[in-house]
C-alpha cells in the first residue's frame, strides 16, 4: 500500500511539472564529458516495438513480479546483427496483436483480481456496484503514466474513464470496468511501442532534442530494459533531466541499482544472439547429453559470467575473451567433464590452466550455437567470431557450390574439418570469405559440435592454429587473446552499445562521436558502466533531426542485406 | 420472365448512370451454365492456400516426360496418384532474376511470391496471399493462419518486409487459437452474445480513434507501420464483432477435439506427425470459415528435417551429399524430396475428406503448393516445381502437366489471383512482369 501511494503522488507531481515542459532543455556540457565533439547531424525520433523481455520487464516493474505474462511473442527483427536495431523497424502483424492482447486481458484481470486489488488498485470505490469516478480516475491516471511512459492527457484520462464506467455499465462490477480500462492502454501504441517526440532545444537554436518523456524513456531502457520508475519519470516532469546535474543523479542511480545488471544482460543476450537457442537442434543420438536444460544453462552460464566480470567486478571488457572464471551446474559439468558438487543450482568454478577452457568463446553457448546438428563448424564459428565481436560482414556463399568434399565427416582421405577446409581455401570462388572465416574457428575445432573436447577427429591429431590480421596462435587460449588484443574489438563493443541505446547504427555525422566514445572507453580501462554512463550523459544521444528527414529509416537496402535467417553452411 | 438481351442490360445501366456493372454479372444472362450454378444451394466460399516445402526435387524423379492430361506419374508423384485429376503440375517456369543477385534458397521462394526477386529478405512485400487474404478473408475472425511443421515460427506470408507472419508451430497452439477461447460453434442451438465481447470491442474501438495524433509528425516508414498496427488493431475489432453475431450455420460440421501433445521437432517422423494434426485442424478452420486463407511451410526453404541419428540435415545433404552413380542423382535427398510429396498428399488428405456441397472442401479451394528452388544443390530458380491443387469451387480446371518452357514464374501467381478475384491485369517487374494467365488452368 505504501509503495502505491508514493507512485501516485509522484505521478501527479510529474503532471504538474509538465508545464513547465518548454523551459527544459539539455546541458552541452559539464556531465557530459567536455571533449564530445560538436554534432553536425543526427537522426529522426524513432518508433520502437517493445521486446519479449522489455514487455515482461516492464508488466513485472509496473505491477509487480507475481503478475504472469502469458501472452506469446513473435520473434524479434534482427538487423545488422542486433535486435534492439530490429525494433526500430519491425511491424506489428494481426497475429501479434491478438497476442499482445492476449496477454493484456489476462494482466488487467490479475491486476483487478480479489487477490491483488487492495494492493494494486489505488482507492476503494465507496461501493463495487455504483462507478466510483474519481477512482476509476486516479486508476487512470497512474497506470496511464507508468505505462505510457508520460502524462496523460485530459482527453486520453477521459477516454479510459469513460471506457471503465461503460464496462461498468454492461458487466455491473466497478473492478471489471477498470480491468478493460487497464487492457485497452495495454494495448494501445503508447505502451506497446517507445514513441519518441522531439522538441525544440532551448540551448541550441534551430535544433531539436527529445523531450523530457522520451529522454527518460531511452534512458531506462538503455540502462535497466525496462520501462522508467516513478523517481526517473519524477525528474523527467520537474524539467531535472535538462540540467547535467539533475540528468547525471539519475544515470548514475540507475547505474548503481540492481536494474543496471537487467540492462546489461539484455545487451548480452542479443549482441550474442541467443534468441536462436530456440531454433537450435541436436542431434541426440550424436549429443545425448543436450536438451533443453543444458541450451538454458549454456546460455545462463556466459551472461552469468560477463555479469560477474563487467558489472559487479567492474572488470575490463576485453577479459571475456580470456576469462577462467565462470559458473556451472551440474548438467553442464557433464559436457564440460568436470565436477560440479552442488547438487542444484549453479556454483562458481575457475577452468583449471590446462583445461583448454578461457573466455565466453568456448562456452557451450558459443560453441554449440555456431555448430550444425550433428558437428563442429569451423566456418560458422569464424563468421560469428567476425560478425559478433569484431563488426564485420561476410557475405553468403556463391549460389553455384559443391560442398560435397569438404563436408562430408566420414571422409577418411580428409579426416579433419581442416583438411576438408582446405578444398574450400584453394578454390578461387571461395577463398575470399574462408579465409575471413575459417583460420579463426579452425582454433576451436579441439570442442566438438556441443563443445565437448577433443584432442582428435577421425583419429587424427586435431590442428588448432590459426590466425587473425596477420597474427598467429593456437587454441582456443590463442584465439581469445588475439580478440583481447584486437583494437576492433573495443571498437566493436562501442558500436554495438550505441546503436542498443539509439535503435540505429550511428550515423555519418555521429562518427566523430563514437570515436569518442572509443577513447573514453580505453582510457577508463574498457569498463562497461562508464561506455553505458557516457552515452547516457551525452548530448549527442538526445539530438534529433526532424521526422522525416534523411536518417537510417528506411533502412538502406545494403542494410537490409545483413538481416540475419538460417541457411548457409 | 422476358430474357434480357446484354445490350439492354447496358443501355439501361449507362442511362441510369450506374456504369460500374461487373461483366460476371452479365455473363449470367447468357450462360446457361452460369446460370444454373449459381441459382440454387447457398454459395460455398472459395478458399486459398498455399504449401511451401524447401529445398527442390530430383527434376528427372518429379517431372512427367510428357505434358496435358495424359501424362503418366514419375516416381516422386507417384503419392499423389489420388489426386491425380485434382492436380496441375507446372514445370519450367523460372524465377528471372534480371541481375539480382540470388540469395540461396530466399529469392526465388519470395520472388514466385511477390513477382519481384530481392537479393535477401527486404521482401517486395505484400505476398501474394496477403494480397488474397484481403479481397475475400474480410468476413473472417482470421485474416489467414500461418503453421510450420518443422518448429519454426516463421512463414513466407508478408504484409510488410521485416513483419513475416509468424507460423504457428504447436497443433496445441493452433487448436486453442483456432477453437479455444473465442471460438463459436456454427451449429449450436442458442447462440448469446458475452457482454465482456462488446465492452473489449468497444475499448479497442476507443484504442483506435487515437490514430490521428500518432500520426502527426511521423516520417513515412514510421507511419506505414502505424498503420500496420492499426489496421491490426482494426481487425481484432472485426474479429471481436463477429463472434456477437450468431454465426451461419455450416453443415457437416463437428467442432474437433483437441490434439495431442507431440514433439515439435525437425526430426521427419515428428514433423510427418505435426503436419497431419495441422492439416487436418486447417481443413475444420477453412470449412467453417474462421479463416478462408491458410499458408503452411511443411519445411523451411533451408529444409532443417532431418533422419533421427543423422549428422546432417536435408538442407545440408543437398550440398554434401555425393551423387549416387548407380542412381544417377543424391539418393538421401531423393528421399527428402519423396517424403515432401507424401506430405502434399496427406495435406490434400485433409481436405478431401471434408464433404461440402457435392463434394468435398477441396473442391472449393485453390492450394498453391511451391518450393523455393528447382535443383538445391546449385541454388537454382529456374524450374522451381509447382503445384495447383483444388477446383476453386469450379473456377479452374486441373489434371494436367504444363511445361512453362522457361516463362516466368509470375504467370501463375497471376492466374492464382485473378482466379481469386483480384482485379489485377500485371504482375511483377521487369522480366518477371507479366499479363498472361496460363489459359489452361482457367475454366
Amino acid at each position: 500500500m505504501a509503495r502505491i501511494s508514493t507512485r501516485i503522488s509522484q505521478g501527479l507531481l510529474g503532471l504538474a511539472a509538465m508545464v513547465t515542459l518548454s523551459s527544459v532543455g539539455l546541458a552541452d556540457d559539464g556531465a557530459a564529458p567536455s571533449s564530445e565533439p560538436a554534432l553536425s547531424g543526427s537522426a529522426p525520433p524513432l518508433i520502437r516495438r517493445l521486446t519479449e523481455s522489455q514487455y515482461r520487464a516492464t508488466v513485472a516493474d509496473v505491477f509487480g513480479p507475481d503478475i504472469p505474462v502469458v501472452g506469446r511473442f513473435e520473434h524479434g527483427l534482427r538487423i545488422d546483427g542486433l535486435l534492439a536495431i530490429g525494433t526500430s523497424q519491425a511491424g506489428l502483424s494481426a497475429f501479434s496483436f491478438e497476442q499482445y492482447d492476449a496477454s493484456a486481458q489476462a494482466v488487467a484481470a490479475e491486476v483487478v483480481s480479489e487477490r491483488h486489488r487492495a494492493q494494486l488498485v489505488p482507492c476503494k470505490p465507496q461501493s463495487e456496484t455504483e462507478f466510483d469516478a474519481p477512482c476509476a480516475r486516479r486508476f487512470v491516471e497512474h497506470y496511464g503514466f507508468m505505462l505510457f511512459r508520460r502524462p496523460l492527457s485530459s482527453e486520453e484520462t477521459a477516454r479510459y474513464v469513460r471506457a471503465a464506467r461503460e464496462a461498468q455499465a454492461r458487466l455491473g462490477n466497478f473492478y471489471q470496468g477498470l480491468q478493460y480500462a487497464l487492457a485497452g492502454m495495454m494495448d494501445a501504441p503508447d505502451f506497446l511501442v517507445r514513441v519518441e517526440r522531439a522538441i525544440p532545444d532551448p540551448k541550441h537554436r534551430g535544433q531539436m532534442i527529445l523531450d523530457p518523456y522520451s529522454q527518460a524513456t531511452r534512458i531506462s531502457f538503455f540502462l535497466t530494459n525496462s520501462t522508467p520508475d516513478a523517481e526517473l519519470l519524477r525528474a523527467a516532469g520537474s524539467g531535472e533531466l535538462g540540467h547535467p546535474e539533475g540528468l547525471a543523479r539519475q544515470v548514475d542511480r540507475l547505474i548503481a541499482s540492481h536494474e543496471f545488471e537487467r540492462g546489461v544482460r539484455a545487451f548480452f543476450e542479443d549482441m550474442l544472439r541467443f534468441d536462436t537457442f530456440d531454433e537450435l537442434a541436436k542431434d541426440p543420438l550424436i549429443y545425448p547429453a543436450f536438451n533443453s536444460v543444458v541450451a538454458h544453462d549454456a546460455q545462463e552460464q556466459t551472461l552469468r559470467t560477463v555479469i560477474d566480470l563487467l558489472v559487479r567486478q567492474r572488470g575490463d571488457y576485453r577479459d571475456i575473451f580470456t576469462t577462467r572464471d565462470t559458473f556451472l551446474t551440474r548438467r553442464l559439468g557433464i559436457v564440460y567433464q568436470v565436477p560440479v558438487p552442488t547438487r542444484a543450482g549453479w556454483e562458481h568454478q575457475e577452468f583449471s590452466p590446462g583445461s583448454n577452457r578461457a573466455g565466453i568463446l568456448t562456452n557451450i553457448s558459443f560453441l554449440a550455437l555456431y555448430s550444425h546438428p550433428g558437428r563442429s563448424s569451423s566456418t560458422l564459428r569464424g563468421k560469428a567470431i567476425r560478425e559478433v565481436f569484431l563488426c564485420q560482414h561476410v557475405p553468403d556463399p556463391p549460389n553455384n557450390v559443391d560442398f560435397s568434399v569438404v563436408q562430408d565427416s566420414s571422409n577418411t582421405a580428409l579426416p579433419t574439418a581442416r583438411d576438408r577446409l582446405e578444398a574450400h581455401r584453394t578454390s578461387p570462388a571461395c577463398a575470399g570469405c574462408h579465409r575471413l572465416m575459417d583460420p579463426l574457428g579452425l582454433t576451436l575445432e579441439n570442442f566438438d559440435g556441443l563443445g565437448t573436447y577433443r584432442a582428435q577427429e577421425n583419429d587424427a591429431v586435431i590442428d588448432a592454429s590459426g590466425q587473425l590480421e596477420g597474427h598467429s596462435f593456437s587454441g582456443a587460449a590463442g584465439l581469445g587473446q588475439a580478440l583481447h588484443d584486437n583494437p576492433r574489438t573495443a571498437q566493436c563493443l562501442v558500436n554495438k552499445m550505441y546503436s542498443t541505446a539509439a535503435g540505429r547504427e550511428p550515423t555519418e555525422a555521429e562518427k566523430p562521436y563514437v570515436e569518442f566514445l572509443d577513447q573514453a572507453f580505453q582510457a577508463k580501462g574498457y569498463r562497461i558502466a562508464d561506455l553505458m554512463r557516457a552515452i547516457a550523459l551525452s548530448r549527442t544521444f538526445y539530438v534529433v533531426t526532424p521526422a522525416g528527414t534523411s536518417g537510417p529509416s528506411p533502412i538502406p537496402r545494403t542494410a537490409a542485406a545483413k538481416i540475419s535467417h538460417g541457411g548457409g553452411s | 420472365m422476358k430474357r434480357l438481351s446484354r445490350r439492354t442490360v447496358l443501355r439501361g445501366a449507362l442511362n441510369g448512370a450506374a456504369v460500374g456493372v461487373a461483366l460476371p454479372f452479365l455473363d449470367l444472362f447468357f450462360d446457361p451454365a452460369a446460370q444454373s450454378r449459381a441459382a440454387p444451394a447457398p454459395r460455398l466460399p472459395v478458399r486459398f492456400g498455399t504449401w511451401i516445402w524447401g529445398c527442390g526435387f530430383v527434376p528427372e524423379r518429379w517431372i512427367p516426360t510428357s505434358t496435358g492430361a495424359d501424362y503418366a506419374l514419375p516416381p516422386d508423384l507417384e503419392p499423389l496418384g489420388p489426386y491425380k485429376d485434382r492436380l496441375a503440375i507446372f514445370s519450367g517456369y523460372d524465377v528471372k532474376l534480371d541481375g539480382v543477385p540470388n540469395k540461396p534458397h530466399i529469392t526465388g521462394c519470395l520472388g514466385l511470391r511477390t513477382g519481384i526477386p530481392v537479393p535477401n529478405e527486404s521482401v517486395r512485400a505484400p505476398t501474394l496471399d496477403v494480397l488474397i487474404g484481403d479481397a475475400i478473408g474480410k468476413d473472417c475472425r482470421f485474416s489467414s493462419i500461418e503453421v510450420c511443421s518443422a518448429a519454426l515460427d516463421r512463414s513466407y506470408s508478408y504484409r510488410a518486409a521485416g513483419s513475416s507472419n509468424p507460423s504457428e508451430t504447436s497443433p496445441v497452439a493452433l487448436y486453442q487459437r483456432i477453437f479455444g477461447d473465442g471460438f463459436q460453434d456454427p451449429n449450436t442451438a442458442n447462440f448469446k452474445p458475452d457482454p465482456r465481447t462488446m465492452v473489449r470491442e468497444s475499448v479497442l474501438s476507443a484504442v483506435a480513434d487515437d490514430r490521428k495524433r500518432l500520426m502527426r509528425n511521423v516520417g513515412a516508414e514510421d507511419r506505414r507501420r502505424l498503420d500496420e498496427y492499426f489496421s491490426s488493431i482494426r481487425h481484432l475489432e472485426e474479429q471481436l464483432a463477429m463472434q456477437l453475431q450468431p454465426p451461419a450455420r455450416v453443415e457437416n460440421f463437428t467442432k474437433p477435439d483437441a490434439p495431442p501433445n507431440t514433439p515439435t521437432d525437425s526430426v521427419v517422423d515428428n514433423v510427418m506427425v505435426v503436419h497431419r494434426l495441422m492439416a487436418g485442424l486447417l481443413a475444420k478452420a477453412l470449412q467453417c470459415n474462421q479463416t478462408k486463407v491458410v499458408n503452411v511451410l511443411f519445411s523451411d526453404t533451408t529444409s532443417n528435417l532431418r533422419r533421427p541419428g543423422s549428422s546432417t540435415t536435408h538442407h545440408t545433404l543437398t550440398h554434401e551429399e555425393p551423387v549416387n552413380t548407380a542412381l544417377g542423382y543424391q539418393e538421401q535427398v531423393g528421399w527428402f524430396a519423396r517424403q515432401s510429396m507424401v506430405a502434399w498428399k496427406e495435406f490434400l488428405d485433409a481436405l478431401a475428406g471434408i464433404p461440402e456441397g457435392d463434394g468435398t472442401l477441396l473442391d472449393n479451394c485453390l492450394i498453391f503448393a511451391h518450393s523455393d528452388c528447382s535443383i538445391a544443390k546449385a541454388h537454382a530458380v529456374e524450374g522451381i516445381p509447382m503445384m495447383v491443387a483444388g477446383r476453386a469451387g469450379g473456377r479452374i480446371r486441373t489434371g494436367f502437366h504444363q511445361a512453362g518452357n522457361a516463362d516466368p514464374a509470375s504467370r501463375l501467381g497471376l492466374t492464382v489471383m485473378q482466379t481469386m478475384g483480384l482485379q489485377i491485369e500485371r504482375w511483377g517487374t521487369q522480366s518477371m512482369e507479366t499479363n498472361r494467365p496460363i489459359k489452361e488452368l482457367l475454366v
